[in-house]
């Protein structure tokens, strides 16, 4: 068996990649389905009307979708300039912490301005966050692998310091988590029934910013030179650790944003379990975009449909939900090597 | 009975056809060079001989079987080795266990060394190559990693050796005994395919030359035959006129560096108490053997390290604290040693990298922001056309140009802002005779319009006949720089390695730093 260089892909064949994945993935996972013992048709059947299935079902899809978009994108943008951020998810816990710190009575502005406040200084405090780890690197060489994922931990256990100790609520009933945020910032629904609320229009928002960053200023230019070759662009006259640092500002500032997006959005207050582990969905989500901007929206999607769809499968057929994490670790898998094998194809020896 | 035959090999890559009916056989004994400018299809044939690539048409004979297409194995199997530019040995195991390693099978049980052992000596012996079957492969030097090489494919009973490229890391010396290996080896009966683009070494060794141009068989010659002019010329497609130095008066000093010292970033010192003078019309060479202190002096000059002390001055004013942007708009042109790791992002497009030097300029960016996309992308047109560099337009990948057309890109960037001050670091190494050419003319044309240039080069004959000066580095201290007129190749070849030559500094009155620093040597 060989592996060998294309001399050209095809437009179908850059096409079909997407769609062959998802296909390889549900045929994969259909042994694990077998083996809890389920028809497998009709457990993809149910996964399917769970994520798309009615009206409710798409509301989900989509409001689950919006702290996938923002982590997938604060990601996208660290990698391209090939800082390696795998610490969204303690970003978006910072978020969360200052969209509670400014939101729960500390100051009240009319929604127009607060709202956007409370964004800031969400995205602040996530950038803050991850300048942490940029400075141990661009001063003193420390990998970012271990600092960003560490700190996802030490954010985890403040917040559960905060909620359990001086921010809890004490109209909670003893529950562990926080005030509410006030009336003036939160989130606006976005329709008249159902969760879905304005964090998608910040997502998409952002999704289209930092594309045109990418894609038509300096700032873009610079990162992507430094992801490319950090040693040509120096030459160039590119300060390198600058822009690392603004990238991590801006990859941070996004996730922050995530955080922001579901306690003023969807839950009003924060609790230790705000997020599922997006800030690591993020990651799976960027690489399924390839770390391009636009492509994270429908990655955002996609994921969100099989983690929606799988919740309600599993509830109908009795089937652990870690089901949607074995579809979303192989369906990342499937994708990459169907990417792949756009640009290169396998020969077999007869 | 030829041993080897290509017969009518075709290979397109979509429009670009990289081999197009190539035919060419190879006998016993013999040694064949295989000529051609970067890009001319020599590495392509090759991959098609070792099984990397599937040829269009046309097919392979050897010893008058044909070899199944797109077959590492049955290439080997044939008795094909392959010995690359870019060694492809284990550091952290030693000779004998590269020499094994792949020819085992994964699941034998057993690892046993004797019988490989009693081969290896066996071969070293009929061959006469010096070889250490223990010694680690990190501990050898680049000459011997190149026989560990010779002797990997030899284990794999090799009938025809081809070799990439084989004196591109290789000293003079080292050179000459690859040579005598080759010879020894084809005494033996073997055959050998030797791809190079240097004339001089090609008419030293093989018995015929086959010469590629675009892909195609421009030529085949017996070497006794044939001349360095006349293979040039086949190769290149016209006749290759090295351009020579015009005299002419040096102007007012351009650049002024003195006493300049620099350390790593583990305090050892790279550069010791340099003074220079740079005048405009003028080209001043750095001679020195790789690791003398070229690359940080380099740096420095390149506004890549800024910790240095001593001054630096371009027209008097100091250039302290400046960094990259700085040096290119005050007026300094930079062409860098490492072209693809420094001098490009190959994975960005020909505009984009011609843009990377004056990214906040007014002609490039609106507020400094935004990227005036379409008036660079009329750069990049203006810039490929003028500085003929081949390639589909400017939203062509970098990555995929060859070394010379890179190397054109970089001298676009570079000196298309008419630098007053150019700095070139071996500016033609691993470049073809046309690419070599269009260098030096590009360097002398700056000279004339009255830039300064300095020069860094391990290439003598390359500074003897572009310097108006050369100085000599050896341990980050730098000779005074004497009219080339005073120079020999004795002379530099001894103070490249480190004797120091008072009589003539005497004579230009500079006997203070070249006695101080003999006493430096001493002290160390």
């Amino acid at each position: 068996m060989q592996i060998e260089l294309r001399d050209h892909t095809s437009l179908l064949r850059a096409g079909m990649a997407p769609i062959t994945a998802v296909f390889a993935t549900l045929v994969i996972c259909s042994a694990l389905i077998l083996w809890a013992g389920v028809p497998v048709l009709e457990a993809y059947a149910l996964l399917f009307k769970g994520a798309f299935g009615s009206a409710f079902a798409l509301k989900e899809t989509f409001t689950r979708s919006i702290p996938l978009m923002l982590t997938g994108l604060a990601v996208a943008v660290a990698f391209r300039s090939k800082f390696y951020n795998i610490g969204a998810e303690g970003q978006l816990y910072a978020g969360a912490l200052a969209s509670v710190y400014f939101g729960t009575g500390l100051i009240d502005l009319p929604a127009f301005i607060m709202v956007p406040f409370l964004l800031l200084v969400g995205a602040l405090a996530g950038g803050a966050l991850l300048l942490v780890p940029v400075l141990l690197k661009t001063k003193l060489k420390v990998d970012e692998v271990v600092t960003t994922l560490l700190l996802n931990f030490v954010m985890l256990l403040m917040v559960s310091y905060l909620i359990e100790g001086p921010w809890r609520d004490p109209m909670a009933m003893g529950w562990p988590q926080t005030a509410s945020i006030v009336d003036n910032g939160v989130l606006p629904a976005l329709l008249a029934k159902g969760r879905l609320h304005a964090g998608l229009i910040v997502a998409l928002l952002a999704a289209i910013l930092v594309w045109a960053v990418m894609r038509f200023t300096v700032l873009g230019y610079e990162i992507k030179a430094v992801g490319f070759n950090a040693k040509g662009a120096e030459f160039s006259g590119i300060n390198v650790n600058k822009t690392v640092i603004y990238t991590a500002l801006i990859s941070g500032g996004l996730a922050g944003i995530a955080g922001v997006s579901e306690v003023a959005g969807l839950k009003g207050y924060l609790t230790l379990d705000l997020s599922p582990g997006f800030g690591y969905t993020g990651v799976a989500v960027a690489m399924l975009a390839r770390l391009h901007p636009l492509s994270v929206v429908p990655a955002a999607l996609f994921l969100s449909a099989i983690y929606v769809g799988a919740d309600s499968m599993s509830r109908a057929v009795n089937i652990p939900t870690y089901i949607a994490d074995v579809l979303v670790g192989v369906s990342v898998l499937a994708i990459l090597v169907c990417v792949m094998l756009t640009q290169y194809k396998i020969r077999f020896r007869s | 009975m030829s041993t080897l035959s290509f017969k009518q090999i075709t290979k397109r890559f979509g429009s670009l056809t990289a081999n197009d009916s190539i035919t060419l056989s190879l006998g016993d004994s013999e040694i064949m060079a295989l000529l051609g400018e970067n890009g001319a299809g020599k590495t392509t044939l090759m991959n098609i001989l070792f099984g990397h690539y599937v040829a269009d048409e046309g097919s392979i004979e050897i010893d008058g079987k044909t070899l199944p297409s797109g077959s590492t194995e049955a290439a080997i199997e044939a008795g094909v080795g392959m010995v690359h530019q870019h060694f492809t040995l284990a550091d952290n195991l030693t000779v004998i266990e590269n020499i094994v390693l792949g020819t085992e099978s994964l699941w034998s049980w057993r690892h046993d060394m004797t019988a490989a052992r009693r081969k290896l000596i066996g071969m070293s012996e009929a061959y006469s190559l010096a070889i250490e079957p223990d010694a680690l492969v990190a501990d050898l030097s680049v000459g011997e990693r190149q026989r560990v090489e010779i002797m990997k494919a030899l284990y794999r009973d090799a009938r025809i050796l081809i070799l990439d490229e084989p004196t591109a890391v290789l000293t003079p010396q080292e050179t000459e005994n690859l040579f005598i290996t080759l010879r020894s080896l084809t005494d033996k009966g073997l055959s050998v395919i030797f791809i190079s683009h240097k004339l001089h070494e090609i008419l030293a060794i093989s018995d015929h030359v086959a010469v590629l141009r675009r892909g195609k068989i421009v030529g085949t010659i017996k070497t006794v035959d044939a001349d360095r002019n006349g293979l040039a010329e086949m190769m290149v497609g016209k006749a290759v006129t090295r351009p020579r130095l015009e005299s002419m008066e040096p102007g007012a000093p351009i650049l002024t560096i003195s006493g300049l010292s620099a350390a790593s970033s583990d305090k050892l010192p790279l550069l010791k108490d340099i003074d220079l003078t740079i005048h405009a019309h003028e080209i001043i060479g750095i001679a020195g053997v790789a690791g003398n202190g070229q690359t940080a002096l380099a740096d420095v000059l390149s506004g890549l390290n800024r910790q240095y002390s001593g001054a630096l001055k371009l027209h008097y004013k100091t250039l302290t604290d400046a960094g990259p942007s700085e040096f290119v708009a005050r007026g300094i042109g930079r062409i860098p040693e490492d072209r693809h790791a420094r001098g490009m992002i190959g994975d960005m497009d020909i505009w984009e990298n011609l843009i990377s030097e004056d990214l906040r300029s007014e002609q490039v960016s609106k507020w400094k922001t935004i990227i005036r996309k379409k008036a660079a992308i009329e750069r990049a047109e203006h810039l490929i056309d003028s500085y003929d560099v081949r390639c589909k337009g400017p939203l062509a990948q970098t990555k995929l140009l060859s070394g010379g057309n890179i190397q054109k890109l970089i001298l676009a960037r570079a000196l298309s802002p008419n630098p007053d001050f150019i700095l070139a670091n071996q500016p033609v190494r691993g470049l073809d005779e046309g690419a070599i050419a269009y260098v030096h003319e590009q360097l002398f044309a700056a000279r004339k319009r009255g830039a300064a240039i300095l020069l860094i080069s391990e290439d003598l004959d390359e500074l003897l006949s572009l310097c108006d000066r050369i100085a000599v580095i050896y341990q980050g201290k730098l000779s005074s720089a004497l009219p080339t007129s005073a120079r020999t190749v004795t002379e530099l070849g001894l103070m490249m390695a480190g004797q120091t030559m008072q009589a003539t500094s005497e004579s230009e009155g500079q006997t203070n730093s070249v006695t101080r620093s003999k006493g430096e040597i001493h002290a160390n």
